[in-house]
């Protein structure tokens, strides 16, 4: 029976040798991820049903990241049970402060997600890894228990929408531009309990960073999962972090798609979501004046190595706008030392941004920027819902790190194109592709 | 069941589309996850009065896609702990349907009855029968009926519950 890959790796997990789509499975898992908000309180259930052992210390990876350096004495308990019961239970892959970074960021840069793989995490945008050719969903703490304790959990299996992505990436457009309007064009909802798989023309143009910035904000379409397929881009980015090259899989050509979509990516122009939805996409040029109070860069949507490379590329030599204040935050520990070698914190600091730790922080209104009451932000995140980043009235526009960056200068919503430098037009990815 | 399979109370009806996890309970008071101080503030950034109108045992009347957004538990535990007993809505977002399914928490759908319920509507959940009764206006909605994966969650108390039961050789 012809199957996608979502399906190949569902059914593979599952002992079976084919699935459909709404069959409900009972899948092995490779990699449970667990963070500071959602692992204590399953680790508290499972303290309760008297489970004391989780089922393989060496498939799971712990990484406090939501409010870290913990911004209060409730998640500096949080974080404090999180630190025990990694120690009790002996999980190594344990990074702490001075190695952390947001977890969906830090996982696969660090070499711990393989394509093939099946991996949860007690957290919407666990789609991210599905950038490496595996299965990744997101999940709820009840979900995170059972997972831990079983090493096994149940799925329905999704439905798969094709994206097909064609042509290149115009100067300016980046991935966060093609998620942006692949959610205008399907809705929040679009792709609800469905996985979505990409293919086409694009993926050449697309590095492993741009490819997780499209997963990472499946969710924000309602997608279980986001997906591509294995190609040398992926095992390039494999081979500098993990010998194991994991089991690739590749959907069948007759296998069948709740729906498939065409985006032009060669005509995509800058784009912005309008306060609310992720749904609510525009093109720059439409989306008209606004001023900013605040421009946040970071996030597991856009704040890996080459979204800061984007941002410093256009702030180098300009200041930030009076009276936008401009936050930058690195994904990851990693990526925070790379940006400082590369001489972007330089740029940033130079330009009069501020630089924090990598931590979730204000991207969910935790801390390191909330928004007051009415303020206005643009920011590189996945979610601009009522309140998201502070004050209930507070108002996120979400858009590139590129678009972030020129916003920043302008002090209010600007086209990147306006102020990329010459040099700037091509991905990293391209670059390696054409030796540019 | 080890619930009722009668429940009544009244509808608190929030009719807009993809009512999200940040607006049940704002990721601000995510540094606890204890289900009476999250009730605190359940539904807070939809309706700042919310705790004043809703009695133990009431209804969230809701559109499309309820519970879009985080993966957040504390969204069940929220709604849980101020005493809202079942959500009927249109449809609901993937994790938080995963999540009432693994809590045991009834997450009801029923597009029709969401179209015609009135805020404070009282209504009868009959969970046997598969249908929603509201006394007040005469009409009866029947629900997109619980699957058999659903119910035997719903039966066990949650996911948990049902594999130290299954663990101990207790229900299949």
């Amino acid at each position: 029976m012809p199957m996608t890959i979502t399906e190949k790796i569902l059914a593979a997990h599952a002992g079976l040798e084919s699935v459909r789509p709404g069959e409900i499975v009972n899948a092995k898992l490779d990699l449970v991820v667990c963070h500071e908000v959602t692992t204590p309180p399953a680790v508290a259930m499972l303290k309760k049903l008297g489970i004391t052992k989780v089922w393989d210390p060496t498939k799971i990876l712990v990484t406090p990241d939501h409010f870290v350096p913990n911004k209060d004495i409730q998640s500096a308990e949080l974080t404090k049970s999180l630190r025990q019961w990694r120690e009790e239970q002996g999980i190594e892959r344990y990074y702490e402060l001075g190695n952390h970074g947001i977890c969906h960021a830090l996982a696969p840069e660090q070499g711990h997600v393989h394509p093939g793989m099946t991996i949860i995490c007690g957290d919407s945008h666990t789609t991210t890894m599905g950038a490496l050719g595996a299965f990744a969903s997101g999940v709820g703490s009840t979900d995170l228990a059972a997972g831990l304790a079983t090493g096994e959990l149940w799925f329905r299996v999704p439905e798969s929408i094709r994206f097909n992505l064609e042509g290149q990436p115009p100067r300016g457009v980046y991935s966060k531009d093609i998620i942006l309007e692949i959610i205008r064009r399907i809705g929040v909802d679009g792709a609800r309990y469905m996985a979505m798989e990409y293919r086409g023309s694009a993926l050449p143009y697309l590095s492993m960073e741009a490819r997780f910035t499209i997963t990472n904000m499946a969710i924000e379409a309602g997608g279980k999962s986001g997906i591509f397929p294995v190609d040398a881009i992926t095992e390039a980015y494999l081979a500098e972090r993990t010998p194991e090259k994991g089991v690739r899989y590749e959907s069948d050509v007759d296998a069948e798609y709740a729906a498939e979509f065409f985006i032009r990516v060669d005509q995509l122009e800058p784009m912005v979501a309008l306060p609310g939805l992720p749904s609510n996409g525009t093109s720059i040029a439409q989306a008209g004046p606004v001023k900013m109070d605040q421009v946040y860069i970071g996030s597991c949507t856009n704040g890996r190595i080459e979204d800061l490379r984007i941002a410093a590329s256009i702030l180098k030599g300009n200041k930030v706008a009076k009276g936008t204040r401009t936050i930058v935050v690195p994904a990851t520990t990693t990526v925070w030392k790379q940006a400082m070698r590369e001489g972007l914190m330089d740029i940033f600091a130079e330009s009069g941004c501020v630089i924090s730790t990598p931590t979730c922080g204000a991207c969910l209104g935790g801390h390191m920027g909330v928004l007051g009451s009415d303020e206005t932000c643009l920011s590189t995140t996945n979610r601009n819902f009522t309140g998201r980043m502070g004050h209930p009235s507070s108002k996120v526009y979400l858009a590139s790190p590129a678009t972030a960056a020129a916003t920043a200068i302008a002090g209010g919503l600007a086209d990147p194109r306006d102020y990329l430098p010459e040099d700037c037009n091509f991905t990293i990815a391209e670059q390696q592709l054409w030796g540019v | 069941m080890t619930m009722p399979t009668i429940l009544q109370g009244c509808a608190h009806v929030y009719s807009r589309a993809h009512i999200n996890t940040d607006e049940i309970i704002p990721a601000r008071y995510l540094n606890v996850h204890e289900e009476a101080e999250l009730a605190k503030h359940a539904m807070e950034d939809i309706d700042p009065d919310f705790l004043n109108k809703i009695q133990t045992g009431d209804f969230i009347v809701a559109g499309e896609d309820f519970g879009c957004g985080s993966s957040r538990e504390h969204a069940i535990w929220a709604l849980r702990g101020a005493g809202i007993k079942a959500v009927i809505a249109s449809s609901y977002a993937r994790i938080f349907f995963r999540n009432a399914l693994n809590n045991g928490y009834l997450a009801i759908e029923c597009p029709e009855a969401v179209a015609r319920i009135k805020n404070g509507a009282r209504l009868t959940l009959d969970l046997e029968a598969g249908v929603i009764h509201a006394p007040d206006s005469g009409e009866t909605f029947t629900f997109v009926p619980l699957t058999d994966f659903a119910k035997t969650f719903l039966e066990a108390g949650g996911l948990l519950p049902y594999l130290v039961s299954r663990l101990k050789g207790g229900a299949a």
